[in-house]
């Protein structure tokens, strides 16, 4: 009864914020305050589906860049040769997921062959090469890169419809993550997080399984990308591809709380409209927000290094046990008295053998 | 066409001798500490721009002005080990760490942008320009005596890591940590030393690197993963190994630049994918054994 309770509360929880979640942009209609919505849902997005990989299978992948990027240049290069304009270029998403998760195929096939550490810096390898291909290949637009077709919509209802497209696709990605925790091919992807070894020798395809994770959070990763691209209606190389994306990534994740879908969004929705806030205030902007983000990145890992709904989650289930009493087990040990006097020596084995 | 390779091959050498210096620190601190200093790279710059204040506000001569900058640096790595690195436990400490160190990469690249600004500096002592012509070939002073101090400093080390009752702790360490503890040895203090000695290398790569670069605080990046391609190239907790991938990295590069300037990097990255899928541990490393 208790447990069907807590799974109400849950579900009801989750309507809410939905709820809110629609309601947001109608309550505030300014442009500028709904960028950051759009903005935090985008990289909610990019934060579960870099969950649904690195979060279950416990390889740090710092290439996510690299869907993102490449999402946004497919977009931007199909609509420019196709010759689409307005909503029609809408059309393209499925194309950019498809490419995500083809770019995935051989980028997994190489990288997940080594393990930790080499793994992450193969990822941040391979970042860099595609870096340097967006600006060097003669159909991307060299440093200048590509803008977007443009889109005839009022300031207003801009914002107010990528708002829902960025938050369509954060349901999107919320749903497909959860799926996966349930199902078989999560509980393998964390089966190869806890001892990858044992899970191969338990008859996963540890392989196959990775690369299908990586696939799938690719496909996400690029979608997202290319509607980022077609929201700030330009692309260079060094913003599609942002060494400091995949960083900041990881940074939202472990705020959040690693390995748990809430925590990714939860983070997300903290740093974004933080850093993008930041970087309207001249007395925070530049420099000293680099400095902000590294002191919070610091305090957060410190002193909250499970992240926040690890930490609050245990803090709450501390505060609704405080008025209980404690569970004592049935067979307690007598406390031993040594004697009223401490320094009378005493004949007991333990402190006899100490001597 | 032949003394043109040959010219790419002195370079890539010789530059290679000063980013195994840099990849030496990184690879001891990740044999020792089982950690990724992230930070290495902005660590570089910070060595450069104090190279660069001294010479440019005290007029001391970037080379001499080591004698300061690398007990600084020491005293850096140690105070950061001290105050975050050695404070981590647990599980993800491997994760945390790399959050760690990335964390105070931020701040000291803020701290660089804040009172550097972003124009781009170089260190430029009457020397630098200057080359010795030798057999037909046209070398940079700054080129010899970078090479010279890396090849100095990292025989020294070796001496250190095994000639020394330190070295032999640092050694024990990176084959069993468990084992060096129960055998009594401070595995916190040689780490912290360990540390202290990786960013302290990195004072010589910022001179050598200020000196032959036009730089910012943004040069930190680029740095990072070159030295990252390397060390994991050479097998990580290698020293050996991080010589031999650096002067391969950098004449591979080198060579390449001839015909190719703009793809010259990718060449250098793509290079390190193609050994890893042959050889997954790298140049020289040991098999990992169970590297979960």
């Amino acid at each position: 009864m208790n447990e069907r309770n807590r799974t109400f509360a849950k579900g009801g929880g989750l309507v809410v914020l939905l709820v809110l979640a629609v309601l947001f942009p109608q309550v505030f209609t300014n442009p500028s305050v709904t960028s950051y919505g759009v903005l935090a849902l985008i990289f909610a997005t990019a934060a579960v589906a870099w969950h649904i990989f690195s979060g279950n299978s416990g390889y740090i992948s710092l290439g996510q860049a690299v869907f993102y990027g490449s999402g946004a240049y497919t977009m931007g290069i199909a609509a420019r040769d196709w010759n689409l304009q307005g909503t029609s270029v809408f059309e393209l998403i499925p194309l950019c997921g498809a490419v995500g998760a083809a770019i995935a195929v051989p980028f997994g096939l190489i990288a997940l062959r080594v393990r930790r550490h080499t793994f992450i810096v193969v990822t941040i390898a391979i970042f860099f090469i595609f870096q340097l291909m967006a600006f060097n290949l003669w159909f991307t637009g060299g440093s200048s890169g590509l803008a977007s077709p443009f889109l005839t919509w009022a300031p207003v209802p801009f914002n107010q419809n990528f708002y829902y497209i960025a938050l369509a696709c954060a349901v999107g990605s919320i749903v497909v993550a959860w799926l996966i925790g349930r199902s078989r091919f999560g509980l393998q992807l964390r089966a190869i997080r806890d001892d990858e070894d044992r899970a191969r020798g338990l008859g996963v395809k540890t392989m196959r399984v990775k690369l299908g994770a990586f696939a799938i959070s690719g496909a996400i990763t690029a979608i997202i990308g290319a509607i980022w691209f077609y929201f700030i209606t330009q692309v260079q190389p060094q913003t599609g591809f942002n060494p400091l994306f995949d960083l900041t990534l990881v940074l939202m994740v472990f705020l959040g709380g690693f390995g748990s879908i809430s925590g990714a969004v939860l983070g997300a929705v903290i740093i974004e409209p933080l850093t993008s806030w930041m970087s309207t205030v001249p007395a925070l902007s530049g420099s000293v927000s680099t400095i902000i983000i590294g002191a919070i990145l610091l305090l957060v890992v410190l002193f909250m290094p499970r992240g926040i709904i690890p930490t609050s989650s245990e803090l709450i289930t501390k505060l609704r046990m405080r008025g209980r009493p404690a569970v004592v087990p049935t067979t307690t040990i007598e406390p031993v008295s040594t004697g009223s006097d401490p320094s009378a020596p005493t004949t007991s084995i333990g402190s006899g053998g100490a001597r | 066409m032949a003394r043109e390779i040959t010219q790419a091959i002195i370079d890539g050498i010789l530059l290679g001798g000063v980013y195994a210096l840099m990849a030496v620190g990184l690879t001891l601190i990740f044999g020792v500490l089982d950690i990724i200093n992230i930070a290495q790279g902005i660590l570089v710059i910070l060595g450069s721009y104090l190279a660069y204040s001294l010479f440019t506000k005290a007029g001391i001569d970037p080379f001499l002005a080591l004698l300061i900058t690398i007990p600084a640096m020491f005293i850096l790595g140690v105070v950061v080990h001290w105050a975050f690195i050695s404070r981590l436990r647990g599980g993800e400490r491997t994760s945390m760490t790399l959050l760690v160190t990335y964390a105070v990469a931020l701040i000291i690249e803020g701290i660089l942008f804040k009172v550097y600004g972003a124009d781009n500096v170089q260190i430029s002592p009457s020397y630098v320009n200057s080359t010795v012509h030798i057999f037909n070939f046209y070398i940079g002073w700054i080129y010899i005596w970078g090479f010279i101090l890396a090849v100095v400093l990292v025989v020294a080390i070796y001496a250190l890591l095994y000639r020394t009752r330190y070295g032999r702790s640092v050694r024990a360490i990176m084959q069993d940590e468990t084992a060096a503890r129960l055998v009594g040895i401070s595995v916190n203090r040689v780490a912290a030393i360990t540390f202290g000695l990786g960013v302290a290398v990195t004072a010589v790569g910022g001179v050598v690197y200020g000196s032959t670069n036009a730089f910012n605080a943004n040069a930190g990046y680029d740095l990072i993963s070159r030295l990252l391609s390397i060390v994991i190239l050479g097998g990580m907790g290698s020293v050996g190994g991080a010589l031999g991938a650096s002067v391969f990295m950098l004449t591979v590069e080198s060579v390449v630049t001839i015909w190719q300037p703009t793809w010259a990097v990718a060449v250098y990255y793509a290079a390190l994918v193609i050994v890893l899928l042959v050889r997954p541990q790298g140049l020289f490393g040991r098999k990992a054994v169970r590297a979960q």
